[in-house]
């Protein structure tokens, strides 16, 4: 017993450092070499300021952006220092309420098969940095009447920051939200 | 269903079937001391962390050797993790300045990484300094995945082995399970995932300011090497509250796909590994079958429901052909959360990519039933294994009594006294999920957290008790489990569902190692065919059945019934 009690507290002390210290030094050396950006957490900076991470959602409010999907992180959602899904069940009176309140706050063109499930439903991260491609393209009308663009040139938009699937099955079509924005944001004044 | 949902389930079987045998031959290499590839850079490694250690790798255990020095190992690893998180406030590489965890959360967080559960009741960017998720809790993801490995190939040896006495060294199993395995995989895919955009650096907080003006603030930290050993260790601790859905941890389909074969790739090996170790590769290719029956059957039914959604949202307007969506990522949709919600609970992992608590009724029910048919479906690493040979103990037994035979395993007569002992270790799992839900269901303390009302609310309990028991570590995560009666109940849960699960289980292995090995004849129960398959599958579910129904009919069932009749609570 006595033996088993040192034995096991030198093997601890010898793994620790082999597993605690070695292990996530060589991971961090190898990402600040190889994936520095990234492993940092892919931050978007603009003039010396942090504006964001493309992994990570935010919310938008103005009616010349798209709008990402509602959040339940944190008290205000988008909270990247407190990540949260609802949690709440399918049988729940509150998610029935707070969904039948964004629908009848859905201001877009509603697709015909109904609204894009993700434009009315929180994530599981609360951090949703994508919203899928229909819930795009109902957003588009608005977001080119805001910014005085024609539809197309909108459409245009979306379709070249849609990504597929990996190898054509796994995930889904995606549109990043913030990446598309700044893409909105940044380009060159329309020709009057 | 969509034939791009089979594809994706399929595509993923496959890649699991294909790694099978390669990883279950590697796996008895390193056990039974044979050459590998990887010697040269972790045999000198070996002997170093022997001579700091004492260990004499030439001297074996016997089952209770065995069990102690596991024991004592455990405990040692509990009270540290315990010391950790009640100092961290004093530890370095704390950056966010987070305050001495609580005793009773920091009980519950040390027996749920201890026990392989990680069952999380804190939200861990609000909760753990870098130091308590680097050291403390990544430790524990190592070797308490070493553990559950060593034991499962100690029980396979006690099979395997013929009118012996000893199952093997603990120490020697535990250092070759992590520096043959466990390592060098968590190393290679933690570079995976930092090449997706997983983060790997010690900095503070980061505070944006959005194109729109707003402030938003990203925690940051150590989550690539975790993030690995999380998955391939089926432990499924995520360093942030929302696990694997959080992008940092999660960020692509292709980090999803990597992450869900990392858990299941060793529990399926380890098939292979049994077969190959008793000489009759045939048994484990049963056994592996009879998993993936299982394994299917839950993939298709959850992908189904959750793509059908719920008529009461889709009433009020939203799209049908959708699926239920919320606590879904866009980037994974329906299909990957749902694969992946099976493949965390069949797989004792508990990582998730989508909140179970927002699935549908049907849909959560499989997370719930993988669970309480006691984590065999593939598995926790080891833990699934040794299972599952309970499982099959109790099979053959059943079928000796069919044809009115002592019945034998692999030539090793099963006597009353082993099947005793494996009907002990399944009734604990019972008695622990079942008397912990209905403690909590019928006290204050209990019901006080709960997030939904209705059926919902009764399965959020019993999902809490059976993850802890199950030492699964997924949960109905709107309960508000952060409370003393929770934080005590289930660390007393997976501390059982882990270690008196155990002690039966080793001795067992110790009753079977002494045993001859009879001769194989026209009367013997063969274990290496469909029929074996079936019968194993048929005994996992009627245990199953008998014993949960009844709590899944009044929580799941009665509520996709609610459901379709438009109820709310």
């Amino acid at each position: 017993m006595k033996e088993h009690v040192l034995t096991a507290i030198r093997l601890t002390i010898a793994l620790m450092v082999l597993l605690c210290v070695v292990y996530p030094a060589v991971v961090w050396g190898i990402g600040q070499v190889a994936f520095r950006d990234k492993a940092n957490g892919s931050l978007i900076v603009r003039n010396g300021k942090v504006i964001g991470s493309s992994l990570i959602g935010q919310s938008f409010v103005s009616e010349r952006f798209f709008h990402s999907r509602p959040s339940a992180a944190g008290s205000d959602g988008y909270d990247a220092a407190a990540s949260s899904g609802s949690n709440l069940g399918p049988t729940s009176q509150k998610l029935h309420d707070r969904i039948a309140q964004s629908v009848a706050g859905y201001k877009e063109r509603r697709p015909a098969g109904g609204i894009p499930a993700d434009a009315v439903t929180t994530s599981g991260s609360g951090l949703d940095p994508h919203i899928s491609p229909s819930n795009a393209l109902a957003q588009a009308a608005r977001v080119a009447r805001a910014n005085g663009m024609r539809a197309e040139e909108v459409q245009q938009m979306i379709n070249s920051h849609t990504e597929g699937r990996f190898l054509g099955v796994f995930g889904e079509p995606r549109v990043n939200v913030l990446e598309l924005n700044l893409a909105l944001a940044g380009r060159a004044p329309a020709a009057p | 269903m969509t034939l791009l949902a089979i594809l994706k389930i399929v595509g993923f079987f496959l890649l699991i079937l294909a790694v099978t045998k390669p990883l279950g031959l590697y796996m008895r290499r390193v056990f039974s001391g044979e050459k590998t590839f990887f010697d040269p850079i972790a045999r000198p490694l070996e002997r170093l962390i022997y001579r700091i250690g004492g260990v004499d790798q030439r001297k074996e255990h016997d089952w209770k050797q065995y069990t102690i020095a596991m024991l004592v190992f455990n405990v040692i690893g509990l009270l540290l993790l315990y010391a950790i998180q009640r100092l961290q406030h004093l530890l370095p590489l704390n950056p966010d300045k987070m305050g001495a965890v609580a005793p009773d959360l920091s009980w519950n967080t040390a027996v749920s990484f201890v026990a392989n559960t990680n069952w999380q009741a804190y939200a861990g960017e609000a909760t753990m300094s870098h130091f308590t998720q680097m050291v403390g809790l990544t430790f524990q993801n190592f070797v308490s995945a070493a553990t559950g490995i060593a034991l499962a190939i100690a029980l396979i040896r006690g099979i395997a082995r013929v009118s012996g006495k000893t199952i093997g060294n603990f120490w020697v199993d535990l250092v070759r399970s992590t520096l043959w395995i466990l390592l060098p995989i968590a190393m290679i895919s933690a570079i995976a995932l930092m090449s997706q955009g997983v983060v790997q650096n010690f900095r503070p907080t980061v505070e944006a300011t959005t194109i729109e003006g707003a402030t938003q603030k990203i925690a940051q930290g150590p989550v690539a090497s975790q993030e690995a050993i999380k998955e391939l260790g089926t432990n499924g601790g995520g360093f942030f509250n929302a696990n694997s859905a959080h992008p940092y941890e999660n960020p692509t389909p292709f980090t999803n796909l990597l992450e869900m074969f990392l858990i299941l790739a060793i529990g399926a090996g380890l098939c292979y590994t049994l077969g190959s170790m008793v000489g009759k590769t045939r048994h484990g290719w049963a056994v592996f079958a009879a998993m993936s029956l299982l394994f299917l059957a839950g993939a298709f039914i959850a992908s189904g429901a959750e793509q059908a959604g719920n008529p009461i949202h889709h009433r009020l307007g939203v799209a049908a052909s959708d699926g239920n969506m919320e606590g879904k990522e866009v980037r994974f949709g329906i299909g990957d959360s749902s694969l992946f919600a099976v493949v965390t609970t069949a797989a004792s992992c508990g990582a998730v990519n989508s909140m179970h608590d927002s699935f549908t009724p049907i849909g959560g029910s499989v997370t719930l039933l993988n669970i309480m048919l006691g984590e065999v479906i593939f598995g926790g690493v080891g833990a699934g294994m040794y299972g599952m040979i309970l499982f099959i103990i109790l099979a053959v037994f059943i079928a000796g009594l069919m044809v009115g035979r002592t019945p034998e395993y692999l030539g090793k007569k099963i006597e009353a006294h082993d099947v005793k002992l494996a009907m002990l270790a399944v009734l604990i799992l019972c008695f622990c999920i079942l008397m912990g839900s209905a403690a909590a269901a019928i006290s204050t303390a209990g019901t006080a957290a709960l997030n939904n009302a209705g059926p919902h609310g009764l399965s959020e309990m019993t999902y809490a008790f059976t993850s802890a028991t199950g030492n699964n570590g997924s949960a109905f995560a709107g309960l508000s489990a952060n409370t003393r009666f929770y934080n005590i109940g289930l660390g007393l849960a997976m501390f059982f569902g882990r270690f008196l699960m155990i002690i039966p289980l080793m001795a067992i292995a110790g009753s079977l190692v002494t045993k001859k090995k009879a001769i194989e004849g026209a009367g013997t129960f063969p274990v290496d065919g469909p029929l074996f398959t079936v019968l194993l599958v048929g005994v996992i579910l009627i245990v199953g059945a008998l014993t949960y129904f009844p709590v899944l009919s009044l929580g799941p069932y009665v509520e996709h019934f609610l459901m379709h009749a438009g109820k709310l609570f």
